[in-house]
């Protein structure tokens, strides 16, 4: 009999793992998934909301891409795993047997305890199923006559757009006091808080989330702030601080979980044939600089891409390459390679340039000492990926990226470029430091 | 009203939001400037007519600049796609299929029954709709309009005012811009003004428009057309070498270097209004994988009916007086088929590999051709050509591809298969153009490494339903022979992931399994083997 690799979880991760495993073999592959029926793209959850796209353009394969490469897709909630009878045990009273198990389960929204924070109307912005209860209870801006967001991150500020679309007026409740400043250097991430505050949302910052008020009825009705004590009366909270990984199911079982499920290099578990992927992998430590859970979405199909050729007898490390991401904030798209803190630590310095319409900057990091180059953080220009990732292995100095920055331009044609004005600027600060 | 919870909990259709006060009264000018035309229509009889067209023209427009305006400068620059598929015109809604019967229901009139349009027949003076255009045509070329020259006037209305919508639109992004800009400078003068300033300075002149090149002008070698030229001397014979150059050196050389956009969405009047007024329908194009089969049949389907087409009717005129030309009729079968065989072999030569099994199909299609043309040869009468009429196949071709298939198809199914379906499907020019920047041409959109989100932005805004995270999400370049190079997909990209460029045909094809970012040796191990 074919061996039956049984994957749980159908986002990027396990999606990328089955693909990569059917390409190298003939084994029995099945995804299971409680979400949906067939793979779609999270990341474009919000531009449904916004009518930008239709739910069915979120997803990558149509729907017979499924039966023509054999994965079976089984929609169940898996309820526990017995490692020792490869069995997984689900919800709705049915099993599965499996003779390898990745589990790639992903993220769930964090909540911190907070009064109310079960109440109807409160909702993280994660699943299909959070995309379904914003839709009703804020389709409109006429039943959701205020918004409040609690989390200043990607998933807070994707959010307020999406609200925004519609009209519906948003506070947006940031712990910080400034936009991710934990992770953006001060002059973007101010940028960026002005950027929000054009586009007419309530920020505040340094606020937390002292409760969520009910009305009679058990659904929201206002919020509290921490620090200020004022009442802001609301329809929808959505909870945006952080996510982790999605794996209540497998407390109870004999695999080894942190805050995620322990993993070492090979993406192996602690019990024989159980690989976990994806957000809910934890490595034991982080990889090159990178953090032990990553919760991105490009590491998610990576892992998956490695594991596959592990399963089929090409044992491989998950080796991730130079760290890069990227995102959009409103209108302003953010792109990262290499390392760039918030704050530059120990021999390390940042260069900024800032465009003087206040949508484009640029930072970045080298090391005082040996002049190398170690990141780059780029707002409102497109770079090119290769380029960086070429630059970061050469271990190319500072002076040499800002000199040839052009050579990694990404934008479209015909855009202003900026390279002569960065250079200028560098220059400058160079004479006067 | 404000009670009303949307229960349906459809991911697709909550309300759509409201139209601002001032965009309902630019709605209401454009309306107003609508009915007028519509009035004449129905024969009511405007006393000053140049000032009723100038007043219907000009509402028009003013209504969709106004309206415009208010959607977008009222907002920051960026991507202003909110909405799109909660709006009934734009997501095959009832005001979707409304304005799609009405188009379809335009362009039948006005192919095959222009009389109700008012067209005055038999030198009769006109009527309706087509007399009111008469002050303009009598401005510009002193004879009266025609119900191409109202088409051409309302084609070109539409093509600047929602040119100047989409400029807006795209305000942040110069590459839209000027694309656009070229369009309304293209339809404006050579399709508009040009041809008729070239009737006011030689009235023997056939029409022509300028940037229509063949197979899309596929009346350019007719025997009226072709005699039409030639009897006018040094300007007319320009002309039709102009004609026979763009299409076998300038096509090349320009699709060579900038593929096939430099024409489909820079200069042709079809792309023009496809990239303006339908710009709200481009999301609309499938991106089925069945759709692209059908695609790829029909398009060169069409192409081979043209080309036929075309040598057929040449072949028919140079039989009559073969002895006062060089170009007899077995020198001209004899020049196409050693034209043809000589693209086949080129191509067979150098880029085998490239097609894979496609090239069997492009055999199969080049022996057809060459068949039928032999064929054609071989039984041809001075009357007959396959046993038909010889000019049955010209008109075939007229009705069933110039009139049915890119008019009422192509335009009038706007609201309902998106912006680009004759572009996608039917026009053979776009075949041509598609077929050398498939093979032979420096323009490519480029993926950006492991950037790629999947979302799908970039597919869905494809107008020519090619679906573009396929290749994103893989870290593909894409190549493909129907991308018009329109850029959308790159400007709605969150991720900066695309990038439209002309650079060199090395690399330019990169098929990868591992993306960048990962482990480098795996990515070795598996894009190599």
């Amino acid at each position: 009999m074919k061996e039956h690799i049984v994957i749980i979880g159908n986002g990027i991760s396990g999606v990328t793992a089955a693909r990569h495993i059917r390409k190298l073999s003939d084994k029995k592959i099945t995804i299971v998934s409680a979400e949906t029926e067939y793979f779609f793209s999270r990341t474009a959850l919000m531009y449904i909301y916004m009518g930008h796209m239709k739910f069915e353009h979120t997803q990558p394969y149509e729907n017979w891409f499924w039966k023509k490469n054999r994965i079976d897709l089984k929609k169940g909630y898996v309820s526990n795993i017995d490692t020792d009878a490869k069995t997984l045990h689900f919800a709705e009273g049915d099993s599965l047997k499996y003779d390898k198990l990745i589990i790639a389960t992903g993220s769930k929204p964090n909540k911190f305890g907070w009064p109310g924070q079960d109440l109807e109307g409160v909702m993280g912005m994660y699943h299909k199923q959070d995309l379904e209860n914003l839709e009703k209870h804020a389709p409109n801006k006429e039943v959701c006559k205020r918004a409040v967001i609690v989390g200043g991150g990607l998933i807070g500020i994707e959010l307020a757009e999406m609200l925004n679309s519609r009209s519906i007026p948003v506070t947006f409740l940031v712990r910080e006091d400034s936009f991710w400043n934990g992770v953006l250097p001060s002059g973007e991430s101010e940028m960026i808080n002005r950027h929000i505050k054009n586009h007419h949302i309530d920020l505040r910052l340094g606020m937390n989330l002292k409760e969520i008020k009910s009305d009679e009825n058990g659904k929201v009705k206002s919020i509290i702030i921490q620090e200020t004590g004022e009442e802001i009366e609301c329809n929808v909270v959505g909870l945006t601080a952080g996510v982790s990984p999605n794996i209540d199911f497998i407390k109870d079982s004999n695999i080894e979980t942190g805050r995620g499920v322990k993993v070492n290099r090979y993406l192996e578990t602690n019990i024989p044939d159980v690989y976990a992927i994806g957000d809910c992998a934890e490595q034991h430590e982080g990889i090159n600089g990178r953090r032990p859970i990553e919760a991105v979405w490009y590491t998610g199909r990576m892992m998956g891409e490695t594991l596959a050729q592990t399963i089929c007898g090409n044992k491989i490390q998950y080796n991730p390459g130079h760290w890069f991401n990227s995102a959009k904030f409103m209108d302003i798209e953010y792109q990262t390679y290499g390392w760039v803190f918030a704050n530059p630590r120990e021999n390390e310095a940042h260069f900024h340039w800032k465009h003087e319409d206040d949508t484009k900057c640029i930072t970045i990091c080298y090391d005082t000492t040996t002049n190398a180059f170690l990141g780059i953080n780029t707002f409102g220009i497109r770079m090119r990926h290769e380029t960086f990732d070429t630059w970061l292995t050469e271990k190319r100095d500072v002076d040499y990226v800002i000199n040839h920055l052009s050579e990694a331009n990404f934008d479209p044609e015909f855009y202003s470029h900026y390279e002569a004005d960065i250079l200028l600027a560098y220059n400058k600060q160079l004479q006067t430091a | 009203m404000s009670n009303k919870i949307n229960h349906s909990m459809s991911l697709a259709k909550p309300d759509a939001l409201d139209i601002t006060n001032k965009q309902k009264i630019a709605l209401a000018i454009g309306i107003i400037g609508l009915l007028i035309l519509t009035l004449a229509l129905f024969n009511t009889d405007f006393p000053n007519k140049g000032l009723f067209l100038t007043l219907a023209l000009g509402l028009i427009s003013g209504g969709i600049i106004i309206y415009s305006r208010e959607a977008y400068l009222s907002k920051l620059e960026g991507i202003k796609n909110d909405g799109v598929w909660f709006k009934s015109i734009s997501s095959r809604g009832t005001w979707g299929w409304i304005v799609g019967v009405i188009l379809t229901a335009f362009y039948i009139i006005l192919y095959f029954f222009p009389k109700y349009l008012g067209l005055g027949t038999d030198g009769a003076e006109n009527t309706g709709l087509i007399s009111l255009f008469d002050p303009l045509s009598k401005l510009l070329s002193g004879r009266p309009a025609s119900q191409w020259f109202v088409y051409g006037t309302l084609y070109t209305v539409a093509i600047l005012a929602f040119g100047y919508k989409f400029i807006l639109k795209y305000r942040h992004n110069r590459y839209q811009q000027l694309r656009t800009g070229s369009v309304m400078f293209f339809q404006l003068g050579f399709a508009f003004l040009i041809p008729e300033f070239m009737y006011v300075m030689n009235n023997d002149l056939p029409y022509y428009d300028l940037k229509s090149v063949w197979p899309l002008n596929y009346y350019i070698f007719d025997e009226w057309s072709v005699n039409g030229f030639l009897s006018n001397g040094n300007i007319g014979l320009a002309l039709i070498l102009f004609g026979i150059i763009s299409i076998f050196v300038i096509t090349p050389i320009l699709t060579y270097k900038y593929g096939k956009r430099w024409y489909c969405s820079w200069v042709c009047g079809c792309g023009g209004l496809a990239e303006t007024a339908g710009d709200s329908f481009r999301q609309l194009s499938s991106k089925k994988m069945s759709a692209w089969k059908l695609e790829r049949w029909l398009i060169h389907t069409v192409l081979v009916f043209s080309v036929v087409m075309t040598v057929a009717m040449i072949y028919t005129y140079l039989g009559y007086d073969k002895n006062d030309f060089w170009l007899t009729r077995g020198v001209f079968i004899s020049l196409v088929i050693g034209f043809l065989t000589l693209v086949f072999a080129g191509v067979m030569y150098f880029k085998r590999q490239e097609l894979g099994k496609d090239a069997k199909y492009g055999a199969i299609g080049f022996f057809v051709v060459i068949a039928l043309l032999l064929i054609m040869h071989f039984t041809g009468t001075t009357n007959q050509i396959f046993y038909i009429k010889s000019g049955a196949l010209r008109s075939a071709y007229g009705l069933y591809i110039g009139s049915i298939f890119s008019g009422v198809i192509g335009t009038g199914f706007y609201p309902i298969l998106g912006s680009r379906s004759w572009c996608r499907f039917g026009c053979p020019m776009a075949a041509i153009l598609g077929f050398q920047q498939r093979l032979f041409s420096k323009f490519r959109i480029t993926t950006n490494g492991g950037q790629c989100i999947s979302c799908g932005n970039c597919s869905n805004s494809c107008e020519m339903g090619i679906d573009v995270r396929a290749y994103a999400q893989k870290g593909e370049n894409i190549v493909r022979s129907s991308c018009v190079g329109c850029g959308i997909c790159s400007a709605v990209c969150p991720r900066g992931v695309l990038k439209l460029e002309n650079d060199s045909m090395e690399g330019r094809i990169n098929p990868t399994e591992v993306l960048l970012g990962n482990d480098v040796d795996l990515m070795d191990l598996v894009n190599k083997k």
